[in-house]
């Protein structure tokens, strides 16, 4: 799960790493009042769950309270265009006000999981304000990285290593080591799966904080910090999705017009690959899930059509502990219930399939069977092409 | 011949009495898999099925001489389930459970590695997975029995249901199968591919290997660099995730491109570069295996 900055910033104040001083509205007017509290300079962030906002804009400097209200009141409401979220953008719907600095100097820190080695590992960089990413590709061995024992924590001496490594000495050395140990405990105490802050500021006057801070969630963990889970902003997700995660189906929307249902997730990633080797493009990823009941399937069947781009499905389960009749009964249920207007093609192989394939035959609808994975795409590639094109799809898809 | 389970296999179910728990601790009963005990805490003293129930896994393995653990324990417990597996002596665990948060798995592994540097190795399987099965001998997961045969091909895997699809494939092909072992779809787990690799290097009766990744992780990066170096047996290897989105769980928690690294194309290129078979589309591994073994 994701967060916003301002969201972010005050998990990390509560465990004790420095921030800028600022509040988050909604209201140019109230920006207003918090820019004269900060002292009159203030900075105007939009608060959207993507990076890269200030190519955007949507961050900018203001000299005086009424510049903060005038930059807000131009913020919020912007759809933001930035290099993380895609042509469309993302609307803004808050924004931070914060306390404009002195900047002596821009680093990079970081907490995530290094995978291979199975630790968490604290990533440092003196190149503040850039994606780690682009630091990696153009200069390697300028990031420093410092695995931390996953049941001890952070050693002091760790802190220190990173913090020497960023170039750091006299008070904001100290100040430094102080922050790595906090931004530290911070990852792991609220099961993140990032803590990012970039960039760390060094100011004029010696003081370190988080001018920016990221934070993602461990979903799995979050039975456990119920706070966090409150601060979800479904104004970020696609509605497709969230509604999916209300069934407990674990759906992606995607950009082609060929809707896959498929069971298990590293078969419905093979099945969009099969799908675009067959030279289609898939609608979504959707995973109904080991033991999907009659209903979830039906739910699932809906979600995929409510994607207005979808212009045939296909089905693809190999049932080990799902079972092909109550697969068949879901679809069956859904196309009675919402009619079906586009072709769909279902490939049914394992426990009790020839009750599933029976169930398919004698509903009366038009389902195309597909023997195998290769056929089933072949198919339904076909059928999409064809409905794209407005040709007649094969005979009699409608009901 | 085989890997890690077989005919001498003595299973304990942890979460037996649950409703999985015991659906598939029958199945895998039914399967021939010799299903000794069930761990329950607080239904020590009763027969589930009968199959006698413990409330501590040392019990179990003190009363009924298990050897092996399979785990259906809900996500917030399932690493202490491990753990104490592992504390118990239970030479293999097989964790079925998904959604165990990272920070529990992190300790878990730390627990197991420190015993293991003690001299007291403990194999775990997953989390996140479908389990191991030796075909005609012992089943321990939740996957289709009657799909399999034994024969010559190893089959390992970060995934389940696409497992199955290869594992259906080749029977159908007439290629039984040694061992087949699904890994898990989880950041961290235990055994990983190189594990397997090196058992079915071993293994007399394995022949050829199917290797089933997908995006996320350097797992199977790291299998080609030591397939290269160690392993002369055929091996065809299919990727999942070739058209997902970066930044995007999908599904599984550790299938997921993030930073640029994980996926399907360099995972490709690095398993092409250690001469491993990379079949673009997932309806032809099991001829691609059948052409590698030259029938």
């Amino acid at each position: 799960m994701k967060v916003h900055e301002y969201q972010a910033k005050s998990i990390l104040a509560h465990f004790g790493v420095a921030i800028p001083r600022g509040e988050v509205t909604d209201s140019p007017a109230e920006a207003r009042e918090i820019a004269r509290r900060l002292g009159g300079r203030a900075v105007v962030k939009a608060q959207i769950h993507a990076g890269g906002r200030g190519k955007g804009g949507g961050v900018k400097l203001a000299k005086d309270p009424q510049e903060a209200h005038d930059l807000a009141k131009r913020i919020l409401g912007m759809t933001l265009v930035t290099p993380q979220t895609g042509p469309a953008g993302r609307v803004v719907r808050k924004v931070l006000i914060e306390e404009a600095l002195d900047i002596d100097r821009e680093l990079y820190v970081s907490v995530t999981l290094d995978r291979s080695r199975g630790v968490p590992v604290v990533m440092a960089s003196k190149a503040g304000g850039m994606d780690i990413e682009e630091v990696a590709a153009k200069d390697p061995k300028a990031i420093v990285r410092e695995g931390v024992d996953a049941t001890f924590g952070m050693y002091p001496f760790q802190a220190r290593k990173v913090a020497f490594a960023l170039g750091l000495s006299g008070d904001p050395f100290k100040a430094g080591v102080a922050l790595l140990q906090s931004l530290f405990r911070a990852y792991v105490e609220t099961d993140a799966s990032l803590a990012e802050v970039n960039p760390l500021l060094v100011t004029k006057q010696g003081g370190v904080l988080a001018l920016d801070a990221k934070m993602n969630f461990d979903d799995n963990a979050l039975f456990r910090h119920p706070d966090i889970k409150e601060m979800r902003d479904l104004h970020e997700e696609d509605p497709l999705e969230v509604e999916a995660s209300r069934y407990g189906l674990n759906y992606i929307k995607l950009d082609g017009n060929v809707g896959c249902m498929v069971n298990g997730a590293g078969l419905a990633m093979a099945t969009m690959d099969l799908v675009k080797l067959a030279g289609g493009e898939p609608a979504n990823f959707l995973d109904v899930g080991g033991g999907a009941n009659e209903e979830q399937v039906k739910n699932a069947f809906r979600i995929i059509l409510s994607d207005k781009n979808v212009r045939a499905v296909l089905i693809n389960i190999f049932g080990g502990i799902m079972r092909c009749d109550v697969i068949a009964k879901g679809v069956v249920a859904a196309v009675r219930e919402m009619g079906l207007s586009i072709p769909v093609v279902v490939r049914l192989e394992g426990t009790n399939v020839d009750q599933g394939k029976a169930i398919l035959r004698e509903s009366g609808l038009k389902i195309t069977p597909a023997d195998g994975l290769a056929d089933a795409a072949r198919k339904v590639v076909g059928a999409a092409k064809a409905a794209a094109t407005g040709s007649a799809a094969g005979p009699g898809w409608e009901i | 011949m085989s890997i890690w389970v077989g005919k001498d296999t003595r299973l304990l179910v942890q979460g037996l009495t649950g409703r999985e728990g015991t659906f598939h601790a029958l199945a895998c009963r039914e399967y021939g898999t010799q299903v000794v005990s069930g761990v329950t805490p607080g239904k020590g003293g009763t027969v589930h099925e009968g199959i006698p129930v413990f409330d501590t896994v040392a019990d179990a393995v003190r009363e009924t001489g298990a050897n092996a653990s399979m785990i259906f324990v809900p996500p917030p417990f399932a690493a202490d389930a491990i753990v104490e597996a592992a504390d118990a002596g239970v030479g293999l665990i097989a964790c079925i459970t998904e959604g165990i948060p990272v920070n529990d798995m992190l300790r878990a592994r730390a627990f197991l590695d420190r015993r293991a540097a003690a001299g007291k190795a403990v194999r775990l399987i997953g989390p996140n997975c479908p389990g191991i099965i030796t075909p005609g001998e012992c089943k321990i997961g939740i996957m289709p029995g009657r799909i399999h045969r034994p024969g010559g091909v190893g089959v390992i895997s970060r995934s389940g249901t696409l497992t199955y699809e290869a594992v259906d494939q080749l029977t159908r092909l007439g290629l039984g199968q040694s061992t087949v072992i699904g890994i898990g779809g989880d950041p961290i787990n235990g055994t990983n591919f190189i594990d397997c690799l090196a058992a079915f290097r071993d293994d007399t009766a394995t022949e050829a290997v199917v290797l089933i990744g997908e995006i996320g992780g350097m797992a199977e990066e790291e299998a080609a660099c030591w397939v290269a170096g160690h392993f002369r047996k055929p091996v065809v290897s299919f990727i999942a995730g070739q058209t997902a989105p970066p930044g995007r769980r999908m599904g599984h928690a550790g299938a997921i491109i993030a930073g640029g690294q994980g996926t399907a194309g360099e995972k490709m290129k690095a398993l092409e570069a250690a001469g491993i078979a990379v079949v673009k589309s997932p309806a032809d591994i099991g001829t691609r295996v059948k052409e590698a073994l030259g029938r």
